[in-house]
């Protein structure tokens, strides 16, 4: 499984107040309404920057805070196929693979904001194609690439019923 | 090699010995939802085609976080919880009833050796009864309520020593900043912390549950504390459920070990917009606030408001603060009421909203205006978190929240108390 989609780049410690915040999430579960709204607070106009397919590239500890599934959920409504990072907060990182909005572990520091990236799931591999750069992802567990295979948790579920391999 | 509480909780619901590390699908005790993450919960729990729950006894659902409701939409979600609720045989507490986390551990709900998962990041507050307690996410929720059992990692450990003993008027809220600035946002990701240490062991329940509530801002999994005779009296005055603690062994293995020293601890305060980057009271310039706010699961308990009337009774908040005041459940608000403290602080012009989450997440109850300065009790002060990006929240005590709303700019609260 592998992606293509240009970089934008955000810095440390992105809390999913910034990715959405509180006054929206509460008024509905439509995620494309959510969509519009995704990061205005830290980037207002950043929706209108996403290309469907574009990746989110940040610093550490992205997604710290509040346990709001809506943040991952909004991102990919929005057209973010997933995010590279230096390090999650725990709890975004599970809703996101629960959600299917890829997640990566990686050293982002030579990523440009605007670069167009390539991610290869199965083997872990990032390629910056701009940079002319290849870097090597944190290895996820198996149970979170199969449930990132099946589109996230409630399809794994389904098929499944119970967790498996782990 | 000797286990953590983590480990030893979670060895103990699979059945086999675990290391820091291993991934294990564990059997829950209970599972909590509140209205921001239980109507997303309920559409997964539909879109996996899911006909019942695994013990309707285990699963309970909070409406706090944006109650009463300001809008028809939200309207429309709660009743999605309350008709789900009902389908399904789950206890709900409806509005006013109070903050998730204060009702799971003032109800009895939860008891030491417990593994609960709440769609609520700051669930780790149970920690402080001996408890392994998460946040979770909506879909997870739903496959909790569904099968009883998630898949977890079992963390390592990080031991946080408090040395010494507090000053008068030095709280739990302090403690936990100073804790904060000094492991930063993501000083325990993916990790638990234990608390321990002489300063733990003499803080009543209500301040140790302030404590282990903002393990989650330095990204921890659970913060847990020791049960001793505080929390069995806490806990047998409140639950009917058997329960068997769980203790670290002397030689368990920490990742880290952290030794601080709080004798010589002031009032803290967190600056805009981050929770680690703390400062001590007296070394801040004058900064004028416009709103006040003491409550939330953090601090909107009993000690909490006692303090904060110690402080404001016989006094005035200043005329340019509005003071806003959320009990954490509907219990503490009439202890409050009995003991006089709601007409102190109201006579000295504060007000009082419903028992619950209040204007902590931003949807209601007091926004603030632009270029705003809150001094607020909650546990976040993110850009934007209480509804106004241009606003600047800061983050104390509640006795450095009362003093403040008083002077109206952010004052120790040490001379009003001595």
């Amino acid at each position: 499984m592998s992606w293509r989609g240009y970089a934008h780049k955000f810095g440390d410690d992105i809390n999913t107040d910034y990715i959405i915040s509180g006054k929206h999430k509460f008024k509905t579960l439509d995620m494309n309404e959510l969509a519009k709204h995704v990061m205005e607070d830290i980037d207002p106009n950043f929706y209108q920057k996403i290309k469907p397919g574009d990746f989110i590239v940040a610093g550490k500890n992205f997604g710290c805070g509040s346990s709001r599934e809506q943040a991952p959920r909004a991102l990919l409504a929005a057209g973010i196929r997933g995010v590279l990072a230096l390090s999650f907060a725990r709890i975004f990182f599970r809703n996101a693979i629960n959600c299917g909005l890829l997640v990566l572990e990686c050293n982002t520091s030579p990523i440009q904001n605007g670069d167009e990236m390539e991610i290869d799931l199965l083997v872990g591999k990032i390629y910056d194609h701009t940079q002319g750069v290849q870097i090597e992802a944190r290895p996820l567990p198996q149970v979170m690439i199969d449930i990132l295979q099946e589109g996230g948790l409630v399809n794994y579920f389904k098929k499944y019923g119970s967790f498996r391999g782990v | 090699m000797g286990k953590t509480m983590s480990e030893k909780i979670f060895e103990r619901k699979v059945n086999h010995a675990v290391q820091p590390g291993d991934l294990v699908i564990a059997p829950i005790d209970c599972a909590m939802g509140q209205d921001g993450t239980t109507p997303l919960a309920i559409k997964s729990f539909l879109d996996m085609n899911a006909q019942s729950v695994f013990d309707h006894h285990k699963i309970f659902f909070v409406i706090d976080h944006n109650a009463p409701s300001p809008m028809e939409s939200v309207s429309r979600l709660h009743d999605e919880m309350r008709s789900f609720a009902q389908k399904f045989g789950i206890s709900l507490f409806d509005v006013g009833q109070g903050v998730c986390h204060e009702l799971m551990v003032a109800k009895g709900l939860v008891v030491p050796g417990d593994l609960v998962v709440g769609a609520d990041s700051h669930t780790c507050t149970y920690g402080a009864l001996g408890a392994f307690a998460t946040g979770i996410g909506s879909t997870e929720l739903a496959v909790a309520m569904i099968s009883g059992k998630l898949w977890f990692k079992v963390p390592e450990t990080i031991r946080i020593n408090l040395h010494g003993t507090l000053q008068e008027g030095v709280f739990a809220k302090d403690v936990i900043l100073f804790i904060a600035s000094q492991l930063k946002a993501d000083g325990a990701n993916y990790k638990a912390i234990e608390f321990h240490g002489p300063v733990i062991d003499r803080l009543e329940m209500d301040e140790r549950f302030t404590i282990s509530n903002m393990a989650v801002e330095m990204g921890a999994k659970a913060g847990l504390m020791v049960p001793d005779d505080k929390t069995f009296s806490w806990v047998k005055k409140r639950s009917k459920r058997d329960f068997e603690s769980v203790f670290p062994d002397p030689n368990a293995r920490y990742c880290e070990v952290v030794d601080l020293d709080c004798s010589f601890l002031t009032p803290q305060v967190a600056l805009p917009h981050r929770v680690d980057t703390v400062k001590s009271v007296e070394e801040l310039d004058e900064i004028p606030i416009q709103e006040a706010f003491i409550g939330t699961c953090t601090n909107g308990r009993i000690r909490d408001l006692e303090v904060a009337t110690r402080i404001l009774s016989g006094r005035k908040v200043h005329p340019h603060v509005r003071l806003i005041v959320a009990p954490a459940s509907r219990e503490i608000f009439l202890h409050a009421l009995q003991m006089g403290w709601v007409e102190e602080i109201v006579q000295a012009g504060g007000v009082f909203v419903t028992p619950g989450c209040g204007p902590c997440v931003g949807t209601h109850q007091g926004i603030p205006g632009d270029g705003w300065n809150v001094i607020s009790t909650a546990n976040r002060n993110f850009k934007g978190r209480m509804g106004n990006a241009s606003a600047f929240i800061y983050l104390a005590s509640p006795a450095t929240v009362a003093a403040s709303a008083i002077e109206g700019k952010i004052t120790d609260p040490r001379k009003y108390l001595r």
